[in-house]
């Protein structure tokens, strides 16, 4: 019952970002003289340093955000359920090797990861698209990148919680007999096992999308993720925070960013909690 | 017990030497140089610098002559601080950094375990709840919004702490607390989720049909094994907070060695990065085998083997 | 079980041992700086930055030292004479000079430090700035010994330097961090470690006490120093702090004194500061500027790099974005230098910038290829390319993709002109026009947009061998006229500010100027 008002909530501030930025009259790089302007009527929650309207922000980098938090979620999902499912199943000196891998790749920092990808490949993917029918995403060839980084680090805790559950999974009598009766080891891993690990995967999922979301906003604060003048949640706290000092802050560029990232990713938690409990 | 720890700690050694091959590799890899700045470095100069520090030739030939130097035990010169050892960097700051990352880390369980227990105890009223929303909300929030926003409240409206420094007990309370909320929140969180489903379980319904009053049964009897994903969380949560963090080290002016993991990639100091990450890898290693020595303590059913 | 009880003691006594070595509580130091970054290095031949420079002038003094304006005043040499063509100058050293371990400081010390900062091993990066002492490049270069140097030590007071051209600045650019005596033997024996706190040896005003990597320099008095009774303050500590939050902050709370670097201020509250008695803005010898890179379509065009240029509305720059009240820049020298008046540049023109758009094919930026403004990921940075990015796309109609990258990718696309434009900036090393403009002569290192041009490069080299200073400065400004209003490769922005900030009634000897030099030897306490 209280799944669907959490799923309500959060399905609004879905189709907010996605249609909010067409219907509102600014655009969402459109700078104006009127800055730093507080909350009224013109602009409901005010303007930033470039006279910029924060709610059009706000609702385009809503778009960007949970873009980001979506695919680097499925992207994780794909990767790590994928190794997890093959490390577990096939157990050994592979299953070693394997998890020797994501020993490796959780010690090395991400930050070197995203900032070497970006900067190795940032400009030749551009110019890469343009010379493909896609070349209207060439302008957001980073973002493209940010995914690849992201869902390259995201998928190793859950690789590493698949593989711990087929581990176990894979012994019992049901997965035995059906070896027992010739079943092939893919037929196996999918109709045996996947079903199996699936409500942990989609537990993990709501807590996925969250911390995607969390690193794309350090990223973007370091200056490597969404270009500017285009925002995401993350750009917007980050420009928030570069207000804060002890004299005269804009409270607005801060508040309302952090009260869309933190709801969303409350509504997320809370409809991730609900799954599992119905899940059990 | 003994075998496991040699044989873990053996086959800790790949992996710590793929890490510095990795980094090293994608440092060395990245465009732009360690030595230039804004003002442009004549070629002659440059050569001579990247003689200097046996950065020329291909990079499998600059990584072996890395590699063969820090198997000796020389971690190489900084790059960016010229004339300084990263052996001598990492000395003078890691050391800042353990001592706030173990009062961060100390915190993040102190608080996280009793909250998530409380959630999980009064899991069916308002408290939970409320105490479950906080838990997210503490995880949420991004930390260079949590820093400043600390600073601004507790130094400068309520003036309780400085706002920054280092030397001074005083000046550990704000950065300690700021870097561990995040993680007092995800501790909350595991520890109610495993609370939930061990007082679920059968032997703790045997213990309330016996009589026994709830607080005995979650300290008790429940905390123990449904303490167990919190300790497979701790271990890499350990090495992490044990060697900072960038944005609490630059808000906070406190000379850790967080900053060098993005610094040292910004300014291609591969040197540095190297030492720093597998700094790194050594406590997240160590870190994870304690927390499997600790998990087969707590939980006799499982058996130590790699 | 008995082990399970001892954790808690155990834990405790382990982060107690920690506290006592992690924290270990100084008395407070009787003037705390905020000097900036940490500093790089302080070994004066390898110095590029100013917040090194700094700490270099208070541990090493030259021939000549600034003082509190700015104005290069006498170091360790107490007169110096020159020849009537300009070219030689004869400095005498201060009698009984000493290095801080009590070894006698002589001419030949500054011989031999000048000769290791040109060196090729040694990989200075400010080696150029010898290239006023005949010999000196091709030394550096390799092609010529030691001896074909124009440095000459007659006896143990006296230094004689030979100079290519006659340069009226020669004696103050002695006070330069390059130009900074090292102690020999402490080289030698130590390398590249010679400045760690335990082996240095120098001859400044203050002694190397302490060096704590981002945390803190801490100097000490010199007792050796020429003239000790000219250093007021006992004991200095230089706080590295990266962000100018931080350093308000810290200053703020009073656990920093002074605030030595506008970079140290936040921008957004400048404006709020203005009127504050703390708060001691001043002009600045460096300049925000953009580059063309001229070397491709559409920028190869000096009508679209025109059009660009006056499209710019510079006045709200200062005035929304860096906020600190920075004068407006129309040429590349800022002004204040003595004697030289920069040429007036180009005032914003709307009309004439979409008219000359359109002679170069583009009307309305219709049919404009795609460009990108490059620049490295700062708060400021970013701000600025915004707006001017909504600046072009109101004048010009054309959409500029802004690239920020992460700082040494940026300074390889500049190095390798993979730009269209992209945001720079220039500090002057010292009060001369040419500090400025020799920049873009063809191929310098400096150049950075592929921009050439003979008459410029002539006009540059004439000025070098002009004896006369007026002329040689009226050849100047037509090389700036020729370089911002007929060529322009660069859009100047602003000139920067510098901006201090600290309490006078409680410290003295501190003064904005023009080359944002404040020596901490001068800084006084004030005594009311």
């Amino acid at each position: 019952m209280k799944i669907r008002i959490f799923l309500i909530a959060f399905i609004l501030i879905v189709g907010a970002a996605v249609i909010g930025p067409w219907l509102s009259p600014y655009g969402v790089s459109e700078v104006s003289s009127m800055r730093l302007a507080s909350p009224s009527l013109t602009h409901w929650l005010g303007t930033d340093l470039h006279g910029r309207d924060l709610l059009t922000r706000l609702l385009y980098g809503g778009r960007i955000s949970l873009l980001v938090g979506l695919v680097g979620a499925s992207v994780s999902l794909l990767v790590g359920v994928a190794y997890g499912l093959t490390a577990g199943y096939l157990g050994g000196r592979i299953d070693n090797a394997m998890m020797r891998l994501v020993d490796t790749l959780y010690a090395l920092p991400r930050i070197v990861l995203v900032i070497v990808l970006i900067s190795l490949f940032d400009l030749k993917l551009k110019g890469f698209l343009d010379t493909t029918p896609f070349a209207f995403l060439a302008p957001h060839a980073r973002l493209l990148l940010l995914f690849v980084a992201l869902g390259l680090v995201e998928w190793l805790t859950l690789a590493r919680i698949v593989r711990a559950q087929v581990l176990s999974i894979k012994e019992r009598p049901f997965v035995l007999s059906s070896r027992l009766i010739g079943q092939t080891t893919p037929t196996i891993l999918i109709r045996q096992i996947l079903p199996q690990v699936f409500p942990i995967v989609l537990t993990y999922l709501t807590l996925a999308l969250p911390a995607v979301i969390l690193e794309e906003s350090f990223l973007s604060f370091l200056g490597l993720g969404v270009q500017a003048p285009l925002a995401s949640w993350g750009t917007l706290l980050a420009d928030g925070a570069s207000l804060l000092n002890p004299i005269h802050t804009p409270w607005w560029c801060i508040v309302f960013p952090s009260f869309a990232l933190a709801s969303s990713l409350l509504l997320l938690n809370f409809i991730g909690d609900q799954l599992k409990k119905d899940g059990r | 017990m003994i075998t496991f720890i040699i044989r873990r700690l053996l086959s800790s050694i790949p992996v710590g030497v793929a890490v510095v091959v990795i980094c090293f590799t994608l440092v060395r890899l990245a465009p732009g140089s360690p030595f230039s700045s804004e003002r442009a470095l004549d070629p002659v100069t440059k050569q001579m610098l990247e003689a200097k520090y046996r950065l020329t030739g291909s990079i499998p030939t600059q990584l072996f002559c890395y590699l063969s130097q820090v198997a000796k035990g020389d971690l190489g010169e900084s790059l960016k601080y010229r004339g300084r050892s990263v052996v001598e960097i990492i000395g003078q700051s890691l050391p800042r950094s353990i001592l706030l990352g173990s009062i961060s880390f100390l915190i993040s369980l102190g608080l996280g375990i009793p909250l998530g227990a409380w959630a999980a105890a009064r899991n069916r009223d308002q408290v939970g709840s409320i105490l479950n929303g906080l838990a997210i909300l503490s995880l949420s929030v991004p930390t260079f919004i949590l820093a400043p926003t600390t600073v601004l409240l507790f130094s400068f409206y309520f003036h309780l702490f400085p706002p920054a420094g280092w030397g001074e007990p005083s000046q550990l309370v704000l950065p300690a607390f700021a870097l561990a909320l995040p993680f007092v929140g995800v501790c909350a969180r595991l520890v109610r989720s495993g609370l939930l489903e061990t007082l679920g379980s059968d032997f703790i319904r045997t213990g309330r049909s016996k009589g026994l009053s709830e607080p005995k049964l979650v300290l008790l009897h429940a905390l123990r094994p449904a303490i167990l994903p919190l300790i497979s969380y701790a271990g890499p949560l350990a090495a992490g907070i044990l060697t900072g963090s960038l944005l609490i080290e630059e808000t906070f002016a406190i000379p850790g060695v967080g900053q060098f993991f993005v610094s040292g990639v910004i300014n291609r100091d591969v040197f540095l990065v190297s030492g720093v990450v597998l700094v790194y890898c050594a406590f997240l290693l160590f870190f994870n085998l304690v927390a499997d020595w600790l998990t087969a303590l707590l939980d006799p059913r499982i058996r130590l083997h790699s | 079980m008995n082990f399970c009880r001892g954790i808690p003691g155990l834990t405790g006594l382990f982060l107690f041992s920690l506290f006592l070595g992690g924290c270990t509580t100084r008395p407070r130091a009787d003037l705390i700086i905020c000097n900036g970054a940490e500093p790089q290095t302080l070994d004066p031949a390898l110095v590029s930055g100013q917040l090194e420079g700094r700490l270099c002038s208070a541990l090493l003094e030259g021939l000549l030292r600034r003082d509190a304006r700015g104005k290069a005043v006498p170091g360790t040499a107490e007169k110096w004479t020159t020849s009537p063509d300009g070219k030689v100058y004869t400095f005498t050293l201060r009698p009984n000079l000493r290095w801080s371990n009590g070894d006698p400081l002589t001419s030949s010390d500054y011989r031999w430090s000048w000769l290791r900062a040109l060196h090729p091993a040694t990989a200075s990066p400010y080696s150029e700035i010898f290239y006023f002492i005949r010999g000196a490049e091709a030394y550096h270069s390799g092609k010529s010994p030691s001896e074909s140097v124009g440095i000459e030590t007659p006896d143990e007071r006296t230094l004689v330097v030979h100079l290519e051209h006659p340069t009226p600045f020669f004696p103050a650019l002695t006070a330069f961090t390059t130009y900074l005596p090292v102690h020999q033997a402490t080289v030698e024996k130590f390398k590249d470690g010679w400045i760690r706190p335990e082996n240095w040896v120098g001859n400044g005003p203050y002694r190397l006490l302490d060096w704590e990597i981002n945390d803190r320099v801490s100097l000490k008095k010199n007792p050796l120093y020429h003239t000790p009774g000219r250093v007021q303050i006992e004991r200095i500590d230089a706080l590295a702090v990266n962000r100018a939050s931080t350093a308000f902050n810290l200053y703020s709370s009073d656990q920093a004194d002074v605030l030595l670097d506008k970079g140290m201020i936040p921008s957004l509250i400048l404006p709020e500061l203005r009127g504050r008695s703390d708060f001691h803005p001043g002009p600045l010898l460096a300049t925000y500027f953009y580059r063309f890179n001229v070397t491709r379509p559409p920028f190869n065009d000096v009508r679209v790099r025109r059009a660009f240029a006056l499209a710019i509305d510079k006045e709200i720059i200062t005035e929304k974005i860096t906020r600190g009240n920075e004068p407006v820049a129309q040429s590349l020298t800022p002004r204040g230098i003595a004697d030289y008046l920069p040429p007036e540049g180009l005032p914003p023109d709307p009309e004439t910038a979409r008219a000359l758009l359109k002679g170069a094919g583009f009307p309305e930026g219709r049919g404009f290829p795609r460009v990108s403004l490059l620049y490295n990921k700062s708060e400021l940075n970013e701000q600025i390319a915004v707006e001017i990015q909504a600046q072009w796309k109101r004048v010009l109609g054309v959409e500029v993709e802004l690239r920020n990258q992460e700082w040494a990718t940026y300074l390889r696309s500049l190095d390798t002109l993979d730009f269209d434009i992209a945001r720079s900036s220039w500090v002057g090393d010292y009060d001369d026009p040419n500090t400025f403009l020799d920049c873009f002569v063809t191929d310098r290192g400096n150049n950075r947009t592929g921009w050439s041009n003979p008459e410029y490069d002539s006009l540059l080299t004439h000025a070098r061998s002009e004896p006369n200073p007026a002329r040689r400065l009226e050849l100047l400004q037509k090389a700036e006229t020729l370089l911002l209003t007929d060529a322009l490769p660069i859009i100047p922005i602003y000139h920067f500010i510098g901006c201090l900030m600290f309490d006078p009634n409680k410290w003295g000897g501190l003064y904005p100027n023009l080359l944002d030099e404040h020596p901490l030897s001068e800084i006084t306490k004030q005594t009311r």
